[in-house]
């Protein structure tokens, strides 16, 4: 594929106590079949080298990865001028068999929360435990960020990629930079 | 605000994280239905107070619909189960007679 693509909000960042950023294009393909198929495992092993993560779990490897999204759906997920060609070999490897694979990269913007107060500001956006006891590395949650659906996870110690709508980028960055706004810490996860 | 199960991902969320869609175990009348049971099954419900039974949807989640039974005077939520039953599974009208004793499903 012909690479033209921008990214939605062209790597905008803010820093309050936390970072925030647009972080570019990324291709994402949702997949849906039965995840418990050793084909379908096999499918998704060839393409991004990861095995089928279990429920609420997300695996990244080497710019790859893969998100549980629900009982019959993934989130795969490769470099962006490689989705095209993942798409087409997932359906090569699944034909025959009843799945869906088709690639929403253009659908959804990826954003990044960095530093000791990430927790936090999703905290404040989502009805979700950030506590590290209950909600750790390995796991994604889809849930509501304010008024649109969103799903996040940890990339690393204190990095939080997020991934929402494309329509509401703007929407997302503008209340994760007001939720990071430095002053406005509640500290109830500080430790 | 209740707080409601997903049978489907597992998550424990708050009511903002779903969606409500309406009595459950409704029976369809269709075509072939005479005007009175179509009239009932579009319009006519239950609208209980106390034990009911509801379809939810986990919209800001995997997406998926389930079902839950809870108090509406209360909030109590008895449980939730999946979305591919016609009637409350057994172990969900236990956990009712357990905090309900004497109850019995309305006909
Ligand atoms: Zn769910």
């Amino acid at each position: 594929m012909s690479d033209r693509a921008v990214s939605p909000l062209a790597g905008a960042e803010s820093s309050g106590f936390a970072k925030v950023s647009e972080a570019g294009l990324r291709g994402m393909i949702t997949l849906r079949g039965d995840l418990a198929d050793a084909g379908f495992a096999g499918a998704v092993k060839a393409v991004t080298g990861c095995d089928v993560p279990g429920r609420r779990e997300v695996v990244e490897q080497g710019g790859k990865g893969v998100a549980w999204m629900s009982p019959d759906e993934l989130l795969v997920m490769v470099p962006h001028a490689e989705a095209e060609a993942a798409v087409a070999q997932l359906s090569q490897a699944l034909a025959g068999s009843h799945f869906l694979a088709v690639n929403v990269s253009d659908a959804r913007a990826v954003f990044t929360i960095e530093g000791a107060g990430a927790r936090e500001v999703l905290a404040k956006l989502a009805p979700v435990d950030l506590s590290p006891e209950a909600f750790g590395a390995g796991q994604i949650r889809r849930t509501r960020l304010a008024q649109v659906p969103a799903a996040f996870w940890l990339s690393g110690e204190e990095v939080f990629t997020l991934v929402a709508f494309r329509s509401v980028a703007q929407y997302v960055f503008d209340l994760l930079t007001v939720s990071a706004k430095a002053g406005s810490e509640v500290g109830f996860l500080a430790r | 605000m209740l707080i409601l199960t997903c049978p489907y991902c597992g998550v424990t969320g708050e009511e903002t994280e779903f969606a409500a869609g309406g009595e459950a175990h409704l029976k369809r009348f269709g075509p072939g239905s005479s005007d009175a049971e179509f009239e009932s099954y579009l319009f006519a419900r239950k609208n209980e107070k106390g034990v009911t039974f509801e379809r939810w949807r986990h919209a800001n989640g995997c997406g998926k619909w389930f079902h839950a039974a809870r108090c509406t005077v209360t909030l109590e939520v008895f449980g939730t189960y999946k979305a591919q039953v016609t009637e409350p599974p057994k172990e969900i009208l236990a956990a009712i007679r357990k905090r309900r004793p004497g109850w019995e499903p309305a006909a």
